[in-house]
């Protein structure tokens, strides 16, 4: 689980540097700037998707975009890494279930 | 048209890539500098031109550093594109005319793949964290120390819960600094070096003595052992989600002096030090060695940072680990022998101008043996239990290595047809060193004879969409396809 420190979400909110994306379908708020996974965990998703092999849930390990567990669906495309995407306002972000290969 | 498109491409722009490409460029070499993220800086300077932790006291000093070194790159007059994946670095048989074999770079850009002719790459890839596979090392809530550093760079996020961080090695002690300044909460911090280390390491206190970084580091380490709880000693580490459940972390039970106790834990950050991300200088074909000291692979290179490969150089992390201010120094001797190469200085007036970087290189490499040697994760958690996931994509065991390995699997290579071990998305960077040790160990003989993931590019998944765009001439399938 992670938060905002106070003092930057103050700022933020009064700076207006918010963006407004949905989480599954339900409206959710992160800072201009921040990675998908970044505003996933924001708004407290720890787990992004399940694996092909077994089933388990993951979440976001290296946030450099080497391990691959942050794979999530954005606006319809699958398997897209979420650390290595930025939030845009009106994102659609899906977690997802199974899919693992990057898209081909 | 030039048959190329710049002198030299620098693949990175932590601190050896920002160094490289503004010296480079500033001595007049057509120069552009590639990265996959969005703005420069590399690991340790992740978001330095727009983090929203604007209070300089969290990040502290040698963060700041970072942002000295993008007034000389703007200066200098190279090409910089952020957001751009390099996936392949070859050089295509046939002879140029002018004798300089053109180098050709696959890259990303904007889900849009092109390839670039250059007469010389310096790689500057950095490292990643080495793997620590612990059970439950796959449970959302467990992440590395360095990955939860770059949510609080780039985005002020800090964990929230209760909080553990277990492992070793510098990275560990910086970022649990960083929290104190932050105000962020730390339950405990789990210190895996192990104590035999200790002895091994003494011989090398002198050296480590000498080191600019040791008044820095002895205080931050100590401002944070007279805060947090720190427990030493541990030996072993589980990470348990819910009774029954997987689907988050729930706790941390860890051994020391023999007995197991049990930490509640929502957020779990593992750190075993950096090892080199090497994927794209081996995909390059560019050879490489077994580091006994770091225990890791890492690519041959000479003082210059030349490989194996004519006109591909190394510096920074991305050639072994020596910190960010090694780095930059390294990215400054790179850029001068590539400009050498390239017939614009002379051997004297490179030499000439590399004393100075080499002096500072030397210093800032002053007392690593001691770090190394002290850091070395304990056996247990470089080849662990048969129950540890290893390769996190394919969700394979150590026990189905080692059982591949009395199957007559040798090495990296082999386990892959065995297990499509190293043969997911990741491309074996968060497995390929354990399979390493793993194999080494159950066959008893060393890492180096073990060898290591032959990679190939792509280097980073890119879609068939993208590939069949590319333009065809023969020396652009070639680069792709060819090695
Ligand atoms: C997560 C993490 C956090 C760290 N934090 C610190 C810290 O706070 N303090 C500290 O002293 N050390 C830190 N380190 C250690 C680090 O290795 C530094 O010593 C320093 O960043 C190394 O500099 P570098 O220039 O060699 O590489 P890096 O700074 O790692 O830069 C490498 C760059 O290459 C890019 N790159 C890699 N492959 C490709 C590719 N195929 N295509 C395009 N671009 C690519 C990366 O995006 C990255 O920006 C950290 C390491 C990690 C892994
Ligand atoms: S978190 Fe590892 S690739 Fe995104």
């Amino acid at each position: 689980m992670f938060r905002r420190l106070p003092e930057i979400e103050t700022a933020l909110n009064a700076a207006g540097q918010t963006v407004s994306f949905t989480i599954d379908g339900r409206p959710a708020s992160a800072r201009a700037g921040d990675s998908v996974t970044a505003a996933l965990l924001a708004n407290g998703v720890t787990a992004c998707r399940t694996t092909a092999v077994s089933g388990a849930a993951r979440g976001p390990y290296c946030m450099m975009g080497v391990c691959y567990d942050c794979l999530v669906t954005i606006d319809g495309t699958g398997n897209r890494q979420g650390c290595q995407v930025r939030v845009a306002p009106g994102m659609a972000v899906e977690t997802q279930n199974g899919k693992r290969e990057v898209e081909r | 048209m030039s048959r190329f498109d710049f002198d030299i491409a620098v693949v990175g722009s932590g601190p050896a890539g920002l160094a490289a490409a503004a010296l480079a460029a500033s001595k007049g070499a057509s120069v552009v500098l590639l990265d996959e993220q969005a703005e420069p800086g590399g690991q340790i300077y992740r978001a330095v031109t727009e983090t929203p932790v604007r209070d300089r006291k969290v990040l502290g000093p040698d963060y700041w550093h970072g942002a000295e070194l993008l007034g000389p790159l703007r200066d200098s007059g190279a090409a910089h594109w952020p957001g751009t994946i390099v996936w392949s670095v070859a050089r295509p048989r046939e002879d140029a005319p002018d004798g300089h074999r053109p180098i050709q770079i696959g890259l990303s850009r904007n889900g849009s793949a092109a390839m670039l002719t250059v007469r010389h790459v310096i790689l500057a890839t950095g490292a990643l964290e080495r793997p620590f596979p612990i059970p439950g090392w796959t449970l959302p809530g467990v992440l590395g120390a360095g990955a939860a550093q770059v949510l609080l760079k780039t985005s002020g996020l800090v964990p929230s819960g209760a909080t553990v961080m277990a492992g070793s090695g510098p990275l560990l002690w910086l970022l649990a600094w960083q929290y104190l300044q932050a105000g962020a909460r730390i339950d405990a911090i789990l210190d895996t070096t192990p104590k035999e280390n200790w002895r091994a390491a003494l011989p090398l206190l002198p050296g480590f003595l000498r080191s600019p970084y040791l008044g820095k580091g002895m205080k931050l380490m100590l401002e944070v052992r007279r805060k947090l709880t720190v427990i030493g000693n541990v030996t072993a580490l589980r990470a348990e989600g819910a009774i029954g459940g997987d689907s988050a972390l729930k706790s941390v039970v860890y051994t020391r002096n023999g007995t197991e106790h049990r930490l509640p834990a929502d957020t779990l950050l593992l750190h075993h030090g950096v090892i080199p991300n090497l994927n794209l200088a081996n995909a390059t074909g560019c050879a490489q060695r077994w580091d006994e000291q770091q225990r890791c692979w890492r690519p041959t290179t000479d003082e210059w940072g030349a490989t194996s490969v004519e006109g591909v150089s190394l510096a920074g992390d991305g050639a072994g680990i020596g910190g960010a201010r090694a780095a930059e120094e390294a990215g400054r001797l790179a850029a001068l022998d590539a400009l050498h190469r390239l017939g614009r200085i002379g051997r004297e007036q490179r030499d000439k101008a590399a004393a100075p970087h080499r002096a500072a290189l030397d210093r800032a490499l002053t007392g690593r043996a001691f770090l190394d040697t002290l850091y070395t994760p304990a056996e247990a958690f470089r080849a662990p239990a048969d129950d540890t996931i290893v390769c996190r994509c394919e969700e394979i065991t150590a026990g189905a290595v080692r059982e591949a390995v009395r199957l007559g699997c040798s090495g990296p290579n082999q386990a892959k047809s065995f297990l499509r071990c190293g043969m997911g998305p990741c491309q074996g960077r968060l497995c390929g060193p354990t399979v390493t040790e793993v194999i080494a160990a159950e066959r008893g003989v060393s890492p180096a004879e073990v060898g290591y993931y032959r990679l190939r590019p792509p280097v980073k998944p890119i879609t068939l969409a993208e590939l069949a765009a590319l333009p065809k001439t023969d020396a652009d399938i070639d680069a792709v396809f060819k090695h």
